[in-house]
């Protein structure tokens, strides 16, 4: 291992330092109990605010622990938020595909559908936002799986014939998602229909959702039975322009 | 989303509330990029709301290259730009330096209070409130103006001498990017009290009833027209629209015929009807309102209906409550109880705009209970954007002798779908949104568009419309019946709690 990184053994001091001490602690206490320079300490303390892990006092400016450290082990973003934050790249996304745009997210070993936008043909559809979908069988499934935003489903039931349920199968598709960077569903859900999806990052590009469009086979994959690439790049695109806006570097 | 092609677009500038937006549209009317800015809300003293109008200029200077760059585009390929502001908020500069005299006072301060009921009284109010089409109210801009000449020193005679220019938003934003046009647009001007609604020009009558100099009063051109080529932010574009933020997002969901209708749900919102070259005047508390104006053509007037006070009331919640985190928070919040558990908000922070136009209201939070909880007052905070748009709904029924058959919505609450679902409940008509929840944006790119020639004519616009999503009322009769007798209940308890100074 070549040698440790000094600022997270420094952020991972402050953090302790917050968590043992009573009360809220101010940017001149914790930087003279670590002999550290001032602005060393407000530059960490900034970044792990800036992901929630700290909060500071309005009043005071003093500084806690953050809320999102409670809650390490379930999503870090509020769905509600997600909608918000992605509603502006859905639309574009519906309107250049000419499909149905679908944001999801875990749900207790499901797909819950965060935001949904209409197929814009202006023909009568119905809002599933809220519904759950199987992981497995889904393109918005299988980027969450890949990505390890959730653990394989044990019960893996077919929808199709062509559903994967098998785990070496399985796990094969996803190390191919995570190599390609997206994911398709090619009648494994429904009979003659298809979906394309991409990974929503958040910050440090952890994995927070993913996006895609779904629709008739025949118009989302060629005459080779795979996704026109044409629509792999947008769906892509948008995923990628949801990302930069909540902020994941790349 | 980068796009290498030299392809043509159109920018808009979205001068809000809460925040500057600058979004690059393609020819099918879908957002390309997006830059956006939040600016500092100043409260100073209770009912006072300002904004620093330097910094909101600083904002649209940073975010022009920003949507530039994320749009991979350079300024060759931007067709034209549009302006879509916050209306009624008031700016005054110095014609010399341009720094701004004070702040810019906001839509929402409620100051002009006891300066209204004055005005109220004096000779002449009455025809000026007939030429205007607009109750003389705290809300509108001339009796703003008249304060600031009134409380800063010499402002009055530096005003008589030229030195002195007022604008709303967009008149600001155009004399910065133009280097000194000192212009505005029907649909701002028609928002003023200082407006005929007919000639489409400066009262000489209502400037005397205010005494407001003509000499600091900018030049009122059509909506959709060439203002000028901006100097800075998109040096050698052209400048071809400006529209207040409503009339922009009625334009943007192509409500271009009379009997069409929209709703934008943002800091406050807005329902507003298009009543085609007809001056509809109301008897129940909508205001009538310059739609927009096509150069040369005749102007469009429209139905309105506002309210003070809806996402406003969501920021509340989180930035002086400090319940939530952010705004999309309150729908989490509000889901961990399934009703209001008997829990009622008015949020008259600014008096009660339509359909009472009382402003002496102040909000209440009634029904409270040991059994009430953060969840409960959540819900609260949303049903009262519902409840306040059925109120604002039965009063464009009334006034129009038409019946709303679906509502098309747009704007940032928009993206809450517990509310939206509510909305489609309390008004029992399908709630729709178009594939473009950035309709204010999208409608003054439209109309720029349109005054260069981007677009050929509405009817290209129309096509770009789609439903992107549609709530179907859900709510037994019963409920929602028994629900509206209590909001009304509740807004009958803000009434009349400013006492009369003195
Ligand atoms: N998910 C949400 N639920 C409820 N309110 C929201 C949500 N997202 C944003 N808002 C509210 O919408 C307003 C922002 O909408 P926007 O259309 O940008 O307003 P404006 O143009 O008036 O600045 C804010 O007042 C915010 O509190
Ligand atoms: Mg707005």
């Amino acid at each position: 291992m070549p040698g440790t990184v000094q600022s997270i053994e420094r952020a991972a001091a402050i953090l302790r330092m917050l968590a043992g001490g009573p009360g809220k602690l101010s940017l001149a206490e914790i930087a003279r109990s670590l002999d550290l320079a001032k602005p060393t300490v407000h530059g960490i303390l900034r970044t792990l605010q800036g992901v929630g892990f700290v909060e500071q006092d309005r009043v005071s400016g003093h500084y806690q622990l953050g809320a999102a450290l409670l809650h390490l082990g379930t999503s870090y973003l509020d769905i509600n938020e997600l909608r918000s934050r992605s509603i502006n790249w859905a639309d574009p996304l519906a309107a250049r595909s000419g499909e149905a745009v679908r944001i999801g997210t875990v749900l207790e070993g499901r797909v819950l559908v965060v935001h949904h936008v209409f197929r814009p043909d202006d023909t009568f559809q119905t809002l599933d936002i809220g519904t759950l979908m199987p992981l497995h069988a889904t393109a918005l499934g299988k980027v969450l799986l890949a990505y390890r935003s959730a653990a394989l489903p044990p019960a893996r039931d077919p929808f199709t014939h062509r559903t994967l349920t098998g785990e070496r199968d399985l796990s094969a598709e996803l190390t191919h998602v995570r190599d390609a960077g997206w994911a398709a569903d090619i009648e494994e859900f429904t009979v003659g229909e298809a979906a394309i999806a991409a990974p929503i990052r958040g910050y440090g590009g952890l994995v927070v959702g993913a996006m895609g469009i779904s629709g008739l086979v025949e118009r989302i994959c060629d005459s080779r039975y795979r996704p026109h690439a044409r629509l792999v790049g947008i769906v892509r695109d948008a995923a990628r322009a949801v990302s930069r806006d909540l902020g994941a570097t790349r | 989303m980068t796009l290498g092609s030299r392809d043509r677009y159109v920018i808009a500038i979205d001068q809000g509330t809460t925040s500057t937006r600058c979004i690059v549209f393609d020819r099918r009317g879908q957002l390309v990029s997006l830059a956006q800015q939040e600016h500092k809300q100043y409260y100073p003293r209770p009912g006072w709301v300002e904004h620093d109008a330097m910094e909101i200029w600083r904002n649209v200077e940073r975010l022009a290259p920003l949507a530039l760059r994320r749009a991979g585009i350079t300024l060759d390929q931007v067709a034209a730009v549009g302006i879509a502001n916050q209306r009624e908020t008031t700016v005054v500069w110095d014609r010399r330096t341009g720094v701004p005299i004070g702040r810019a006072l906001v839509w929402q301060d409620t100051r002009t209070d006891a300066l209204v009921t004055a005005l109220l009284a004096k000779p002449g109010a009455t025809a000026v409130q007939e030429r205007s089409a607009l109750p003389l109210a705290t809300y509108f801009s001339g009796p703003r103006l008249r304060w600031m000449l009134d409380h800063t020193p010499g402002l009055q005679q530096r005003a008589e001498r030229g030195e002195i220019l007022f604008g709303t938003m967009e008149t600001w934003l155009i004399w910065n990017l133009t280097g000194g046009l000192h212009v505005t647009d029907v649909t701002n001007a028609s928002r003023t009290n200082l407006l005929d609604v007919h000639t489409l020009d400066w009262s000489p009558e209502s400037l005397t009833f205010f005494g407001i100099p003509r000499a600091m009063l900018p030049e009122v051109r059509p909506s959709v027209s060439v203002f000028g080529t901006a100097a800075a932010a998109f040096p050698g574009v052209q400048i071809a629209a400006a529209l207040g933020d409503q009339q922009a997002a009625l334009f943007g969901q192509t409500c271009f015929t009379p009997g069409e209708a929209k709703c934008t749900y943002g800091t406050g919102s807005f329902l507003l009807l298009n009543t085609g070259t007809d001056l509809v005047r109301s008897q129940n508390g909508l205001l009538s309102t310059v739609a927009y104006q096509v150069a040369g053509s005749p102007a469009q007037y429209a139905l309105e209906g506002s309210i003070a006070i809806t996402g406003s009331l969501v920021q509340w919640f989180r930035d002086q409550l400090e319940l939530i985190a952010s705004a999309p928070e309150i729908e989490t919040l509000a889901r961990t109880v399934k009703d209001n558990g008997g829990c009622y908000i008015v949020p008259a922070f600014s008096g009660l705009y339509a359909p009472h136009w009382r402003s002496e209201a102040r909000g209440v939070i009634v029904g409270l209970t040991s059994y009430i909880t953060k969840g409960h007052l959540a819900r609260a905070v949303l049903e009262a954007t519902a409840w306040q748009t059925r109120e604002v709904v039965d009063a464009m029924n009334e006034s129009s002798g038409l019946t709303l058959k679906t509502l098309k919505v747009d704007g940032g609450m928009t993206a809450d779908n517990l509310l939206m679902q509510y909305v489609a409940d309390v008004l029992d008509v399908p709630v729709v949104r178009p594939l473009a929840s950035e309709t204010v944006s999208l409608g003054a790119a439209y109309a720029a568009g349109l005054a260069v020639g981007y677009w050929p004519d509405l009817e290209d616009l129309r096509h770009n419309w789609h439903r992107a999503g549609q709530w179907l009322p859900a709510m037994d009769a019963g409920l929602r019946a028994a629900e509206y007798g209590n909001w009304r209940r509740a807004v009958e308890r803000t009434f009349d709690w400013i006492q009369p100074a003195g």
